[in-house]
Formats: structure tokens, sequence, C-alpha cells
């Protein structure tokens, strides 16, 4: 792995630290705290508009070109990223606008039609008990299940987004290192990018008044750290890297694999490239 | 347990962040009044450059009803946007890949020229107001002469060569700016039931119908206010605009329907499982048997049968009404309707329409009455009856 893969030890604590609320990362926290690392390392703790702090200094954009990849014969549903996401990205509180969810594909014996259902799903927030942590409920438990998978989905940081597109004013652009962004002080809110993007990956901030998005973590991944969703995956389910470097693991993962992208026939190129998905995902 | 946000309720699978509707009721009001400030431009156009003579006595009144709705346009867009006070930011640094960033320019330009045709087609009722007023309002005709109070007949010949080539330009820019709504529309690959080559020349036969059917509407309305009769020449003369754009803005649309239907591209099954679902009575009753064709065949017998008098007003005024509610509908169905069918084409969603509020049905009315008192003081300061004696152009 190379050096833009592969977080550092200390980078990690700190976003184990950040996590520190959620029980199984307690202690990791308290440890990180103690050691005084979190301050230092911690990737959102300095403003944007720090310079010193971003663009990151020694961050040389020409040289990466950040590409994703999802393995779903991997996930196992757990939500872990989705929760992850909302916290290391203040994504509004509720279970109706994600950065990035999980999909549950369910192929039941003598159903024609595969059921799809995703976290924001009533009876999904009715198990969780709360729009603010998810899981997916049992609720094939008695069912004669043929298939089921899970589906990871974010924004596919297209090289041809729409989105960037139909901006009427440029605050939606794509970064020299293949990554769509918004602009949150110059975006005017009119949710034509909503209306474009293919993937619904889009969703106005009604906070902020801007339209809202994954951003791949931009602020972690220019400080040599892995995006939230990836960091926190438990079973390796989302990889992240750098297209450039033959040898990180997105480039392995693309070259491993029989990959494909989502939707291609909209011309977007995806720069999200999956494994394991079924023809009903889309 | 009470939601954090309110969201749409849905069957199938949508994508979780289609489940709050972004495009409200004013994004349908929007490109109903664009449409209704083009179909009233028509009008003013089939008479001042085409000389359709019996529509004179609406000709003035068009040009004022074009202005007066298009000052509203914006409205229902900045009352949408997250960020309205940053509008302009579209303007001043347009991203030119984007069919709404221009939006602005064609639509300042519009108004501009709007603005400078209606100032040369009142001018000699200005200049005699500003020579006749000694009061308060006086001084704003005096002002809008611009220091012009030559109403020779030379003059008056060399303001309806300019009233001629702004409405020639205006023609191109009036259909252009409605056109250009539309593709904002079906430009969007995104949404098989908005990605149509059609959608931009549907749009602007409807907002033909529409603008057409506002100034019938308008033109029996203020006869019956002023207690003048009202010209049946004139009156047939906008029922004939009318039947004929129906006839193609009703063929556009089922040469659409049928492409849809007939390509089968995938959502198509979810497209049919919502327009005779969901869509069957706002789509194929309300906006096609109801609004469209209803007052086509009305029309056309009124036509056949050489109706006349009074059966005529109300025939046409209640087509006419008709057709300004299929229009409305229209945008309905594809606003809203196209936000309803999500893109995984294997949900559908309902949308709810508050009544109050800033996106409310209320606010809706509002906007899409308001112009109608612009228009009623813009009448008041610049009567456009041709009846009246100072109009010598028109």
């Amino acid at each position: 792995m190379t050096e833009n893969s592969k977080p550092t030890l200390a980078a990690r604590r700190a976003f184990l630290a950040k996590l520190g609320g959620a029980a199984t990362c307690a202690g990791a926290a308290v440890g990180a705290a103690t050691l005084g690392i979190t301050a230092s390392v911690s990737a959102k703790t300095e403003p944007a508009a720090n310079g010193a702090s971003f663009p990151t200094k020694d961050y040389d954009w020409t040289k990466h070109q950040w590409g994703f990849g999802v393995d779903a014969t991997k996930c196992i549903g757990c939500l872990r990223c989705v929760e992850a996401c909302k916290r290391e990205n203040d994504v509004p509180a509720n279970a109706h606008q994600f950065r990035t969810w999980v999909e549950r594909y369910v192929h039941i014996e003598g159903e024609e039609q595969t059921r799809i259902d995703s976290q924001q799903d009533p009876v999904n927030i009715e198990a969780s008990g709360s729009e603010k942590t998810f899981r997916f409920a049992n609720r094939y438990r008695d069912a004669k299940v043929d298939k089921a998978f899970f589906v990871p989905k974010l924004c596919n940081h297209c090289t041809h987004p729409a989105c960037v597109q139909v901006c009427p004013t440029g605050a939606t652009y794509k970064t020299e290192d293949g990554v769509v962004l918004v602009d949150e002080t110059y975006c005017i809110g009119c949710r034509y990018c909503v209306q474009a993007c293919p993937y619904g990956a889009r969703f106005l901030n009604e906070e902020k008044g801007v339209a809202d998005k994954c951003t791949w973590c931009y602020h972690r991944i220019t400080k040599g750290l892995q995006p939230a969703c990836v960091e926190v995956c438990p079973v390796g389910a989302r990889i992240f890297g750098n297209l450039k470097d033959k040898q990180s693991p997105v480039s392995l993962f693309i070259r491993n694999n029989r990959v494909q992208v989502l939707k291609a026939e909209m011309g977007n190129a995806p720069n999200v490239f999956y494994v394991g998905i079924d023809k009903e995902v889309n | 347990m009470e939601p954090i946000i309110h969201f749409s309720p849905y069957t199938g699978w949508v994508y979780p962040n289609e489940t709050i509707f972004e495009w409200s009721i004013l994004i349908a009001v929007y490109p109903y009044i664009t449409g209704l400030v083009a179909g009233a431009f028509t009008v003013s156009s089939l008479y001042q450059v085409f000389g359709f003579e019996r529509l004179k006595p609406v000709a003035h009144m068009a040009l004022l009803t074009s202005l007066s709705f298009m000052i509203f346009v914006p409205t229902p867009l900045l009352l949408h946007l997250g960020h309205p006070e940053r509008a302009f930011n579209a303007t001043i640094t347009p991203h030119l890949t984007s069919a709404m960033a221009m939006f602005g320019f064609f639509a300042s330009f519009y108004v501009a020229l709007l603005i400078v045709e209606g100032w040369f087609a009142n001018r000699p009722y200005i200049v005699e107001q500003a020579q006749k007023r000694t009061d308060l309002l006086g001084r704003f005709y005096r002002l809008l002469t611009l220091g012009s109070y030559d109403v020779s007949e030379h003059a008056l010949r060399y303001d309806k060569k300019w009233i001629f080539a702004l409405a020639v330009i205006g023609i191109p820019g009036a259909h252009g700016l409605h056109g250009y709504v539309g593709f904002m529309y079906g430009s969007v690959k995104a949404r098989e039931w908005w990605s149509s080559d059609l959608m931009a020349v549907i749009f602007l036969f409807s907002a033909i119908i529409s603008g057409v059917s506002l100034l019938a509407v308008l033109y029996v309305a203020t006869c019956k206010m002023r207690k003048i009769p009202v010209d049946l020449a004139c009156l047939k003369g906008l029922a004939y605009t009318i039947w004929a754009f129906i006839m193609v803005a009703l063929l556009l649309e089922a040469l659409e329907f049928a492409n849809l239907v007939y390509k089968n591209r995938e959502g198509t099954d979810m497209i049919m499982q919502y327009v005779t679902g969901p869509l069957l009575v706002p789509y194929f009753i309300l906006q096609f048997a109801v609004g469209a064709i209803t007052p086509f065949l009305w029309l056309s017998y009124m036509i056949w049968r050489g109706t006349t008098g009074k059966a005529l007003i109300v025939g046409v005024t209640v087509c006419a009404c008709l057709v300004l509610f299929s229009v409305f509908m229209m945008r309905w169905n594809v606003v809203i309707g196209g936000q309803e069918i999500s893109k995984t084409g294997k949900g559908l969603l309902s949308y709810h329409l508050p009544f109050w509020g800033k996106e409310g049905a209320l606010m809706a009315i509002f906007l899409t009455t308001a112009p109608l008192g612009l228009l009623y003081v813009l009448t008041r300061l610049f009567p456009p009856w041709a009846d009246a004696p100072t109009h010598a152009h028109s």
C-alpha cells in the first residue's frame, strides 16, 4: 500500500476518537484522547478555510485520481458506514437524507419481484427506534429467501457528472483529482443538480440551504486518510484509493475483479466500481 | 414515531434521498407563467407582424399581459431557492454548460424588449397625458416621454417601424424563452418522464394555447367590465388560434406518450403503472379529456356551425378557461409527476401539497394571479383599449 491509501496509525486513532460515543470505540477514544493525539491530527478539527489545513500543504492533486470500489459480496448491512458518514460530515440527522446508504435485495421463493429496501424504510426505522441510528429489521426471518445481498451506495463522482453540467453557478464542480464537490458559499439551492443526478445521491441540506452530497470525505483523503465509511467498514466492502497508483487498493480491486458501474447507459462514467451486484441493482 | 423531516410516502423501491420532493408546486407555476407570457406575445405578434386585423382589440392588451406576467416569472424561482440572495450568482458567473444559467439573460432581454415595445406602443398616450396632466401622475408621464414629445405622423411612422422590428425579434424571444424552459426539463436524462426531445416543443405549444386563452378570457372580462360589446370577429380569431394550436399541442403530447410506450425502455413499466394509477385522473381526465379534448371538440363544433352571439362568447370563454386549466395540469403532471416516478424505475412517490407556507397552494395561487393585479394597474396607466382615440397606430 502507498502512503495515500494507507492511513497512519495516529490518524486511525484520531478517527476512532471521534466516534468515541459509540460503545465499540469507547476504549480507543479514551486512549487516543489521553495520548493527546486527537487535537493534533484530527481531520475535522481545523476549519476548512484555514489555509494551513485545507488544502493540505503537501497535497498535490495532480498526483491523484481517486476511485472507489464496492465489494457487495462482503457487505453485511451493518450500516456503520451510514452512521459514520452522518457523524463525520454533519449530515442532517434524519432518516431521509444521506450521503451514503445501503440497499438490501431479497429474492423470496416464488416471488417474481425482488424486494428492495434501505435503512430509511419505515419498518427499518421502527426497528432501530430512532432516525439517527440505523439497522435493518429482520423482516424476512420467516420467509424462504432464495438470495439476498446488500449494496452500499454513494455519489459516483462521475467523470461526466450531470450535476456539474446543470449547475447554473458552477458551485458544483469537479476537482483535478476527480472528486465532485459543492461550494456551500456559492450554491443558490436551486436543486437542479438533485434532479439531474441519476443515482439519487444528492439532497438539499435544509439547514444550510445548499445542495449536499458525498465528498469521499475530501477533508480526510487530502490528508492521507480514508473516507469515514471505508474506515469503519468491518468487512472491507468499501475500497478507496488513488487510481494513478497501480498498487493502491482500488487499482488492485479493479484489476483483480470484473467490475461494473451503475446506470452506465446514462453516459456519466461513474467512478464507483462494483463487484457482486445483481441485475436489479441500478 | 414522529418523523424529523417531512417526507413523501412511497410504494416500491425509491432512493432514500428521493423521499423529499425538491421541486414543489412553485416549479410548476414558473413554466405556467412563462407560458402565458409567450402565448400572450403570440397574439400581439399575430397582429403587429402578421397583420391579423381582427385581433386588433386585444393586441395592446396582449403586450401588457405579457409584460405583467413576465415580471412575475422569477418570483416562484426566487421563493424556491435555498439562497435567493445569491440568485445573481447565476448571472454574474453563469456556468455555461447549465441549461438554467442562461435563463436570467434570456428573461432580462425579453423584459427589456417588452418594456421598449410597450413604450413605443404607448408613446402617443404618454405624450398626451404628459401635456395634459399637472399632477404627480403628469410628472410620471413626463418622465416616461424621455424628452420626446414628437407625435407627428412622421414620428409615429418611425415608432411603428420599431414596434414591428421589436415584435419580429420578440417572436423568437418569447417562444425561445419558453422552448428553453421545456428544454430545462427535457434535457434531464435522469428522469424518464422528462427526458424527451419533444419536451421543448410540447412546452412551446402548450404555452401558446394558454396565453391565447388567457387573452380570450381577459378580453371578454374587460369588455363586460367596461360595458362594451365583445367584438365577435376578434373573439373568433382567438378561438381559431386556440383551435389550431391545441390540435398541434395534442398531437405532440400523443406522439411523446406513444414514443415512451413504444420504446418501452427500462422503467416504462413503472411509468405505465403510474399513468394508469395515480396519474389517471390528473393526466388523462383533467389534462386531456376535460382540459384539451373537450374545448377542442367544442371549438370545432362552434366553428363548424358558425356559432355567434352570446353562445360564441360563452363557448369560447369556457373553452379558454378549460385550456388554462389543462395547461396548468400539464405543468403539474410534468414537474410533480416526474418526481413521483422514482429514478430507480421501481417505485412511486406521492407529493403532498401543503396549503400554507412558502411553497404551498395559497402561494401558488397568489403568484399565478398577482400578475393580473399588475395588469390592472398597467391598464389604468396605459389604456390598451383599441377604441381609445389616442392609439392611432393600433
